[in-house]
């Protein structure tokens, strides 16, 4: 079977171990004002200015829920093919912290608003489910300062009250790549709802990992240790690593593992105990006094599935079938929904394998090397869906427009316009360039003699001193045929 | 100037309305009242200048719309007031000064009123004796060594003493009623969700409600009126058009069906609360009422669920109080852990560290079960029992208090027996349903005694006039000789 | 089930409450007195009830997102016991 080349395992000489992983992913809900406040959630704003008396948790303060939270939650769900709970209840985890500002971060325990559901991974090898938990709406906590000062931490809580998404998985996930796989089509599925923008240097998406090793083969899960609180795709798959090898050392050395919360060492390069915390932690979660149970009506559930935007999944089938891409082709198309909506744009009016072909090869390549998200591209989907009309109709050759392409990336410039004011249209008329065709090979009548007499490699000398004395213009199918006609002759 | 201590709240309202009297001069009045009644503890913080000011300027722009023109007022140091010092008698807010006002009281200035200062209560409201307050205990004008009853002990005994026309309190277990038969004034506890929660330093979220205290039921009608209404900034206020209590107010009790519980007649109680029951009852009969006997079979069970429910909601409404934010923070400790510890441990008093430690434990894991979800089970069957009674009857009578007040130092050392004072008014606040309590006679010491009356959720009008019916017929008196002046 | 010391000093490390050990004694005995009266409850057998949360007739009422709150720095930070021009100060957090 394929699948074995992929399967991740790590040996040692004794034995072969397998890794369970599961993942707790916080995603920034994205709506303009908090959880359970009226201030603003935008990022980046001077410390302590987006915090209202109620996230700051002054006597007296109560929560109000915030609707649209409660919205990007159910199509988040929806997007996950979740069961969407009708009937939730926010519960407060009690814990001090100083950037904790009410001692309890509000969150939901035993009823969650989404309930099971699965993602889908592309495998090389094929298609790997990915079972969901549940999903829970919560409140991001402030930010602490260690660093200003050798005495004092400072406290910022412009993130207080923040709604959040916790997306907890089940153990299904194997391997660091397959983590790797399934946070980035999470983030394509937020995404593409609108719902978190997944953006990890801003801190919107993170990730609890929970890691155990067992033998290969073995039916029972290990024990597992909780890695909080990682930041990055790459970091994840450096911890799982870190921390599964650990795991393994440990059990081979005849130990046992202790079910702990542990923190990822970017710095050191370790997993780290963090018990010292975790001993004093039971956060005697109780329902929220200050809220109701949340009840929502199906039929706003059904509203909100009927605005759903075509999802990854969906979208990936219908290019495969309808515009005839690989399997990888799609892939690339629908990890964005801007590109998606890029190349749907550019397929209106133009060839699908050539517009494909451009995207995935020429654009990409700008894009990257210039760091642009589709979005800011300096060729428009309009202007890329005219130079590949130029191409298809003859106007100009492939060669030529990699020449036009390149000043559209540089001047934003229409591809009309470029061809037309740097004279790089394609040199169609038949007699123009026969004239050119029988005086280069008047100036080669030696090399016309030897190709008459069997030396037909000498078809392409012919065909580039034609393209040079066009100085690249003519069109490369008439030359064709008027070359073959005149050495016919 | 005339006597306005024998005046009640709308009598003053109805003074200033018809310009008899000027705001300035009966806010005056009460300050002299106040200075004279330092004895009593029964003020915190007073704002005199601040009213002379406000009083004034009324004066000046009369504006006779409000349900409240001019009059000056106390408040329960519980409900945060703008730029007035609020502490909720507690060391850990002693100089927290809220740049916000309390939804209730905003609702009170709005309707004409002006503060006169803020009034002591036990610390966060824990207490049925205002012994737990960081200020100092609160005596009870009738008494020179009584307690006022608590937790709004402050607010009773500056009402009984006419330090305050009228005033506003909280009720969590009791709070409002309790001290209010122990004075000799009436106390409302409204449906959960009438009266905004939102401003007010909370004990119990799920049982808290703010009540007017008073020195009549007309009174009663009148501030309820002026204080509650829909509050969007609460999740848990109810969504509904403002009632006319005072307008509507009446004494029709003929026909109404009278619910008398036979769990309430318990053990050991003084044949003064029995006969004082029966008192109530016969004047119902005579007023046509109908007494039926009921029973709310878990009426037993309801001390030992509030003394889960509330403080295990207290531990966690109080882990606010970390020195960081505001309020008190110790200088000890070298860490934050330590800092945390510390601000509390020096911050809190005695009830207040017994309950938030009783909180935590019932909340922790492994005991959650067993304590504080069985507690909300057992609440479900003891407000299943008053639902079922109010299918047959309009309202429920029963004593206030088990006892009258009692003697400072009596039960401090004992928090059980504390705690069995509040044994009649707390399956009311689990159940969130209104009860007042108004007063009903004296015992043999003369120290005054309420009668309680309980309706189903927002039927407050109903026991107004129950009450209002009922105190023509009892003709209370209470003439104090203002010995604390 | 009661409390003895060592669980008092548990919970008072939990609520984040320094004790003295003077009053460890008397308040271990004030909570187990509570403890021990709040178990009548039990007696009752609770098994088909649901636990009653809230006594409020009404679901939860939401807000509509909309920023009207926050840029109130000074507000917020005005009664810290110990703040500068942007932050609240704390003592280090030991991790």
């Amino acid at each position: 079977m394929e699948k074995e080349k992929f399967d991740y395992y790590i040996k040692t000489e004794k034995n072969s171990w397998e890794v369970v992983i599961g993942l707790e992913v916080h995603a920034q809900v994205i709506s303009d004002s908090k959880l359970f406040s009226g201030s603003s959630t935008k990022f980046g704003a001077k410390p302590n200015t987006q915090v209202s008396l109620v996230d700051s948790a002054f006597p007296g303060m109560l929560p109000v829920i915030n609707q649209y939270c409660i919205e990007q939650a159910i199509k988040t769900g929806l997007g996950l093919n979740a069961k969407i709970n009708l009937f939730s209840i926010f519960d407060r985890k009690n814990y001090f912290y100083a950037d904790l500002p009410a001692g309890y971060q509000i969150s939901q325990y035993k009823n969650p608003i989404v309930g099971e559901g699965a993602v889908t991974l592309d495998m090389p090898y094929g298609s790997k489910k990915v079972g969901i938990e549940r999903l829970h709406l919560e409140q991001d906590a402030g930010k602490s300062i260690h660093d200003l000062s050798p005495d004092n931490t400072f406290v910022d809580l412009n993130r207080s009250g923040v709604a959040l998404m916790e997306i907890v998985s089940k153990p299904d996930l194997r391997s660091p790549s397959e983590v790797n796989l399934y946070v980035k089509k999470l983030r394509t599925i937020m995404r593409y709802l609108g719902t978190c923008d997944g953006n990890m240097q801003e801190g919107s998406l993170r990730a609890d990992v929970n890691v155990s090793v067992r033998k290969k083969g073995e039916k029972k899960f290990g024990t597992r240790c909780e890695i909080k609180n990682v930041n990055s795709i790459k970091f994840m798959e450096m911890a799982i690593d870190l921390e599964a090898k650990r795991q393994v050392e440990l059990l081979e050395a005849g130990k046992t593992i202790e079910q702990e919360t542990r923190l990822f060492d970017t710095k050191k390069n370790e997993t780290r105990s963090m018990r010292s915390k975790e001993e004093a932690h039971d956060y005697r979660y109780f329902p929220d006094p200050d809220l109701l149970p949340l009840e929502i009506k199906q039929s706003f559930v059904d509203g909100l599935k009927k605005k759903l935007p075509e999802l990854p999944d969906k979208k990936k089938d219908r290019f495969i079938k309808k515009f005839k891409l690989t399997p990888y082709e799609a892939n690339v198309l629908v990890s964005e929904i801007d590109i998606s909506k890029y190349f749907e744009e550019v397929i209106k009016n133009a060839d699908i394998k050539l517009a494909k072909n451009w995207i995935i090869v020429e654009l990409f390549a700008v894009l990257n090397e210039k760091n642009l998200d589709i979005k800011n591209s300096p060729v428009s989907s309009k202007n890329l869906a005219s130079l590949i009309n130029a191409i298809s109709s003859g106007e100009i050759s492939g060669k030529i427009a990699k020449k036009v392409f390149e000043i559209m990336v540089e001047t934003g410039g229409e591809p009309s316009k470029i061809i037309k004011e740097k004279g790089l249209k394609q040199q169609s008329d038949p007699k123009e360039l026969e004239k050119i065709v029988i005086k280069v090979l008047g100036d080669n009548s030696d090399k016309v003699s030897e190709y008459k007499s069997g030396k037909e490699k000498l078809y392409g000398f012919f065909v580039g001193e034609i393209m040079k004395a066009s100085s690249g213009k003519a069109n490369p199918k008439l030359v064709n045929d008027i070359l073959k006609e005149k050495l016919k002759k | 100037m005339s006597d306005f201590n024998k005046s009640s709240l709308s009598e003053i309202v109805n003074l200033i309305k018809s310009k008899k009297v000027s705001s300035s001069e009966i806010t005056s009045h009460y300050i002299k009242n106040i200075e004279k009644g330092k004895k009593l503890n029964s003020f915190i913080t007073t704002c005199f200048e601040e009213a002379l000011k406000k009083a004034k300027e009324f004066d000046n722009k009369k504006n006779f719309n409000g349900l409240l023109p001019g009059v000056p007022l106390a408040v329960k140091d519980l409900f945060c007031t703008k730029n007035v010092k609020t502490t909720a008698g507690s060391k850990i807010l002693e100089n927290f000064i809220p740049t916000y006002e309390s939804s209730v009281t905003h609702n009170l200035w709005s309707e004409g009123a002006i503060l006169l200062g803020k009034l002591n209560c036990d610390e966060f409201a824990m207490g049925s004796s205002n012994e737990t307050s960081y200020f100092g205990n609160v005596i009870n004008p009738i008494g020179k060594d009584l307690v006022p009853g608590g937790s709004s002990g402050g607010s009773a005994s500056a009402l009984a003493a006419n330090l305050t026309p009228a005033t506003i309190g909280t009720d969590t277990g009791g709070s409002i009623r309790q001290p209010a038969s122990f004075t000799g004034t009436v106390g409302l506890k409204p449906t959960y969700g009438l009266c905004s929660r939102w401003g007010i330093v909370a004990f119990a979220s799920s049982l808290d409600q703010a009540g007017p205290m008073t020195k009549n039921v007309e009174d009663c009608a009148l501030l309820l009126e002026a204080m509650s209404g829909y509050d969007g900034k609460d999740s848990t206020s109810i969504n509904k058009k403002k009632e006319k209590y005072s307008k509507n107010l009446n004494q029709k009790v003929k026909g109404l069906k009278i619910g008398i519980p036979k769990e309430y007649r318990i053990e050991n109680m003084p044949k003064e609360i029995d006969s004082l029951w029966k008192k109530g009852i016969d004047i119902l009969k005579k007023s046509g009422a109908k007494i039926i006997d009921i029973s709310l079979p878990h009426t037993k069970y309801a001390l030992s669920t509030y003394y889960i429910v509330a403080p295990a909601e207290a531990s966690s409404n109080l882990a606010r109080y970390d020195g960081v934010k505001y309020g008190y923070r110790s200088n000890k400790g070298k860490n934050l852990i330590e800092m945390y510890e510390n601000t509390r441990g020096e911050g809190f008093g005695d009830e207040v560290k017994r309950r938030v430690l009783i909180g935590t434990y019932v909340l922790s894991s492994g005991y959650y079960d067993a304590y504080y979800l069985k507690a909300q089970k057992v609440r479900r069957l003891i407000k299943n029992d008053f639902d079922k009674c109010f299918k047959s009857v309009d309202a429920i009578l029963t004593p206030s208090t088990p006892s009258s007040a009692f003697k400072i130092g009596e039960k401090t050392n004992d928090p059980i027996s504390m705690y069995l004072n509040d044994i009649f008014t707390v399956p009311v606040n689990l159940a969130g349903i209104p009860a007042i309590s108004i007063p009903a006679g004296q015992d043999n010491k003369g120290h005054p005694l309420g009668l309680q009356l309980i309706s189903k959720a927002l039927d407050e009008q109903k026991i107004l006039n129950i009450a209002f019916a009922m105190e023509k017929s009892i003709a209370f008196k209470q003439s104090l000789n203002r010995w604390w002046e | 089930m009661s409390i003895d010391k060592n669980q008092v000093k548990k919970v008072a490390k939990l609520s984040r409450i320094s004790l003295d050990d003077s009053k460890l004694e008397s308040l271990s005995k004030d909570l187990a007195s509570i403890l021990n009266f709040v178990e009548q409850l039990n007696k009752l057998d609770t098994k088909k009830t649901e636990p009653l949360s809230s006594v409020v007739d009404k679901t939860l009422e939401p807000r509509i997102d909309k920023i009207n709150d926050g840029k109130i720095k000074k507000e917020i930070l005005k009664n810290s016991p110990d703040k500068n021009e942007d932050f609240f100060i704390v003592p280090k957090v030991v991790e």
